[in-house]
């Protein structure tokens, strides 16, 4: 069982998917209620895995060896580690949330619900994948639900926003693709293996070159995240997707950018992680902490100009994802525990934003927040949750990314105390943005068009309620999680830190692809 | 091996000659003298000799000639004149595939069926079948100028095969003159070559190139880049592209479709043949510059296909313009010029006949109910009844971007791997880049077919179920090789191994 757990959660959805492209079209409910059903397994399994996960053992769990291209040794090897647990588990949770959300979808029903399948199967696959061929077709298998997804039923400017998406992540793939066709062939012996290649590269590949393929594999991930510069397809991609698919978008999507940072940039090259490389700082400070920084201030200040509600939640999810990048930069426990929490923090908060965006929008066919006004009176119910999302949003103490940030900041400040004041000084203007858009939207007169709308129904209520409780539980109770994923992040630090206070000086000398015997230091 | 000896390993083109043979026979009996009303016949039977060839082909390694396949000794036919080996072997499969396709595809299409003149295209159809296969093996240069010859002049005839067609007959004409010049060049290089090394044969052409004094390189240079002009004519490769846009336009889309798959295959096995078997990667040849011509070729191949592509508004243009730049990614096997690089253009070949011809199938499908190649002509085709073949559309076309888990990813990443390992880190990172600039246009294509809705004047069309059934194989072939390729790459790699041992 232990075996096949993983392999069941990426591939349940496929068959759903089979199952749905098999029923008739006309039959919606079925195609719907199939849709959910392919959900619940991947679901209850997560579950199933929290409870069975042992977070000090080291090294993978749950994992399956299977051959698959012996001609390229690339193998089917999937496995979970306290880094992945948290994001399987936020992605089972939020596709299952994401396709009762779908309901109100009428147009092309069995479409939609057949891609969201292939596109659950995806974001799985990523997670879980440990064989770096594998990680790419996951990863690249994502594009085109996505694609078709956000172009046929997303907003009037859906078709730009699709191709818009679909090039940028396939540059950032291309990059992705040369880095792990070098490592392929830098390893000795050739190996996809994710968990053994930074111990087979190491010292075949001069750290200078390290460092390029450690940029060339960022920037791939950053336009996932996605960091200022690459970031500009993510106000048009979320706000014309339907909102499931922002959900989604938001809330795995973008963490995939800083997991793979996690798994592949610091797993597999760790010494280019912190080696000196521009102006006496490391690819860490530049391209994570700096950089992370800046999104942060940019990304609030950007949002507080958005009139569109829709626009302003995305540009928000930029500025808490540059936490996650402070945080993972730091390299301290607090910092990267900080940092992955906020990476499951904000996956639910940016949930919970969209989903409410979506809620609204379907009752007034707009999203412009000048254009309402004291819907508190109007809609209690909703505004009470949307006051939960926005105060946990804003990092309030008591809910869960009060927790997360409050760890990256403490991380990040051994290391880097003057950019965590700048990041720390940012709350307010997220508080800014946050307080302002609820006073415009839900306090003082109501609007007098709006005074008939409906308050949510029970289905609306029921995907946001688990997310809420998660939110304030977390905000209680982090340690739920983080003893999960503790042990396996510190691994990580103190891997990436060991490879750098100690680089074997076999790294600076020979040509790429040196083929020479392993040094004694090899494990 | 002695004519008679080698008739054996010669039953495949044999099968395809008497098929034509037939066919044209069949074609005179069973049209009456007036009217001329054209019959399935000879459609039917150019099936079946291409199918039997086919199987033959498949067979002839097991039928007691295994042991011939493995002696290091390639099997001479002809008096040195063809090679029967594994990579030969593999290129007849392929192509014979391809005869049997377009056969298949021929019966359905509507510029084809019911002219007066079917059997006669049937025949020719064959015949190019037939001089593929030569070209496949050719290893003496009289051979392959006589193969290629051969295919180019059916060719120009199969192009002008719609005769009331304005832009069919001015494809052939220019097709012809196209080609004209580039075999006159190639033939002269040729000249060159047995001049300077005294031999024919490839075999023999690898010794002289060997013994050559150094002050001959030029001239060996000279003749190699006129020998390379006239197979980049065959492969489509910039700069001697200039011909197949106008020419996929024009030309019957099966004509089409076995232009863009068969020659395009042909083509390769010929440079591949010349380059690695005649000239060989051991040679001194490492001092000429050839490689460094085709890196040249390569890049400006891939780009300008790409980005030709991006402004077409005809598919079978369209299709054009992202064949030459395919022929681009296959060049970057050759220029590795090494084992990887061979096998890696074989696997691509065999991926890119799949994909590519799967799509010129809907282009045909689409353009037989619809009459119109042109991209307003597939608006909303999803939503107008024509689900499946756009569904198969988006396959082939996705999978000629080259995204995972379609064939056309595996295929890329064989030849790009392969790039990677002879450390070719520009040239990959070029490639790469242009299969970004290529998803573009092929994804507008889907684009029009999902995303936009249908107009007033698009009428709803609809398919029958039997037509679609190749382009359903196609494309889950596509969808399979790109989850299990193991076995194609065995293949591919058992083809190459006669080279390099």
């Amino acid at each position: 069982m232990t075996e096949q757990v993983l392999s069941l959660m990426i591939f349940i959805p496929l068959v759903g998917m089979v199952a749905i492209l098999c029923l008739p079209a006309r039959a919606h409910s079925a195609i719907r209620w199939t849709g959910v059903a392919a959900t619940v397994p991947p679901l209850m399994l997560a579950v199933w895995l929290l409870r069975h996960f042992n977070p000090t053992a080291p090294g993978f769990q749950f994992v399956r060896h299977g051959s698959w291209i012996p001609a390229f040794r690339i193998e089917y090897f999937v496995g979970i580690d306290g880094v992945s647990l948290t994001m399987v588990v936020l992605t089972a949770l939020l596709c299952f949330i994401c396709m009762i959300a779908s309901f109100g979808i009428e147009k092309g029903v069995k479409g939609y619900y057949a891609l969201f399948c292939l596109l659950d199967t995806g974001m799985m696959g990523v997670f879980c994948a440990l064989d770096f061929f594998l990680f790419f077709v996951f990863w690249e298998m994502m594009l085109l639900p996505m694609y078709f997804l956000i172009g046929i039923w997303g907003g009037p400017r859906r078709e730009y926003a699709a191709i818009k998406f679909f090039l940028y992540t396939l540059l950032g793939s291309v990059l992705m693709l040369v880095t792990i066709l070098y490592l392929y062939f830098a390893a000795d012996p050739h190996s996809f293996d994710m968990t053994q290649l930074a111990v087979l590269v190491r010292d075949h590949i001069p750290l200078k070159v390290q460092i390029l393929l450690w940029f060339a594999l960022f920037v791939g991930f950053a336009i996932k995240i996605p960091a200022f510069p690459f970031h500009t397809w993510l106000p048009d991609a979320h706000v014309e997707a339907p909102t499931a698919i922002s959900v989604i978008l938001a809330g795995v999507l973008l963490k995939m950018g800083t997991y793979g940072i996690l798994r592949i940039n610091y797993g597999i090259l760790p010494a280019a992680t912190l080696a000196p490389a521009w102006s006496r700082h490391s690819l860490a400070f530049w391209c994570l902490a700096a950089l992370g920084t800046f999104n942060i201030v940019y990304g609030a200040i950007v949002a507080m100009a958005q009139s569109d509600l829709k626009k302003l939640v995305a540009y928000s999810s930029i500025s808490h994802m540059g936490y996650v990048m402070l945080g993972m930069a730091a390299f301290t426990p607090q910092g990267i525990n900080g940092a992955v929490l906020q990476m499951f923090n904000h996956g639910t908060v940016t949930a919970m934003l969209f989903l409410l965006v979506g809620v609204i929008y379907d009752r007034a066919h707009h999203r412009d927040i000048n254009g309402f006004g004291g819907l508190a009176s109007i809609l209690p119910v909703y505004t009470a949750v949307t006051g939960l999302a926005f105060f946990a949003a804003m990092g309030l103490p008591g809910l869960s990314a009060f927790i997360s940030e409050v760890l990256v900041l403490l991380g990040a400040w051994r290391e880097y105390p003057s950019l965590t004041i700048v990041a720390a000084s940012a709350v307010v203007l997220t508080a800014g943005y946050l307080l302002w858009t609820l006073q415009r939207m839900y306090l003082g007169q109501p609007n007098a068009k709006y005074l008939t709308l409906p308050d949510m129904t029970f289905r609306e209520l029921f995907t946001l309620a688990p997310l809420g409780a998660i939110v304030v539980f977390l905000g209680i109770y982090p340690t739920a999680v983080l003893d999960l994923q503790s042990p396996a992040l510190l691994r990580l630090n103190e891997q990436v830190r060991a490879a750098t206070a100690a680089p074997a000086p076999d790294l600076y000398a020979g040509g790429p692809l040196a083929q020479r015997a392993a040094p004694e230091t090899r494990e | 091996m002695s004519t008679t000896d080698s008739l054996a390993y010669f039953l495949p083109e044999l099968v395809l000659s008497a098929a034509i043979l037939a066919v044209v026979l069949l074609d005179l009996i069973s049209t009456g003298p007036a009217g001329r009303r054209a019959s399935e016949l000879p459609g039917s039977v150019a099936l079946i000799g291409a199918g039997t060839a086919l199987v033959l082909t498949l067979g002839l390694p097991s039928l007691g000639l295994r042991g011939l396949l493995d002696d290091p000794t390639r099997t001479w036919l002809f008096s040195r004149m063809l090679v029967f080996d594994g990579f030969s072997t593999f290129f007849k499969v392929l192509l014979g595939l391809a005869l049997l396709a377009v056969i298949w595809m021929s019966s359905g299409s509507r510029e084809v069926r019911g002219q007066p003149n079917e059997g006669e295209y049937y025949a020719l159809l064959l015949a190019a079948g037939l001089a593929m296969f030569l070209m496949a093996a050719a290893a003496n240069l009289l051979m392959a100028y006589l193969a290629l010859e051969f295919v180019s002049l059916v060719s120009y005839v199969l192009t002008g095969f719609l005769r009331h067609n304005r832009r069919s007959s001015e494809a052939a004409l220019k097709y012809l003159i196209y080609g004209g010049v580039a075999s006159g060049a190639m033939i002269y290089g040729m000249s060159w070559i047995f001049g300077l090394t005294g031999s024919m044969d490839y075999a023999g052409i690898a010794r002289g190139v060997a013994a050559l004094d150094p002050a001959s390189r030029p001239a060996l240079f000279l003749g190699l880049v006129l020998v390379l002009a006239g197979f980049g004519y065959k492969i489509a490769s910039v700069p001697f592209h200039m011909w197949a846009p106008d020419v996929y336009t024009g030309a019957p889309i099966p004509v089409t479709a076995f232009l863009a798959v068969g020659s395009k295959a042909a083509g390769f096995a010929m440079l591949l043949r010349f380059f690695y078997f005649g000239v060989g990667p051991g040679s001194p040849l490492a001092s000429i510059p050839v490689t460094q011509l085709a890196t040249v070729m390569c890049v400006a191949t891939m780009t300008l296909g790409n980005f030709a592509a991006l402004g077409q508004q005809n598919m079978k243009r369209l299709l054009a313009y992202s064949s030459i730049a395919h022929a681009g990614y296959a060049l970057l096997g050759f220029v590795v010029f090494a084992d990887a690089g061979v096998k890696a253009v074989l696997f691509y070949l065999a991926v890119y006949y799949v994909m590519n011809l799967g799509a010129f199938w809907v282009v045909m499908l689409v353009a037989n109910v619809s009459g119109r190649e042109d991209l307003d002509g597939y608006r909303g085709l999803a939503w107008r009844g024509g689900a499946l073949p756009a569904l198969a559309l988006a396959v082939f076309l996705f999978s000629l971007a080259g995204l995972p888990p379609l064939a056309g990813f595996i295929g890329k990443f064989a030849v790009f791997a392969a790039g990677v390992q002879a450390r070719l880190y520009a040239l990959v990172v070029i490639g790469l880049l242009n299969s970004v600039v290529s998803l573009y246009y092929y994804a507008r294509v889907v684009k029009v077919m999902f995303l936009d809705q249908p107009q007033a004047e698009d009428p709803p069309i609809s398919f029958r179920l039997g037509d679609l059934g190749a382009v359903g194989l196609l494309s889950l072939a596509t969808i399979y090789i790109g989850v299990r390729f193991n076995w194609l790459l065995e293949r591919a790699d058992e083809a190459r191994r006669v080279f390099t041992g």
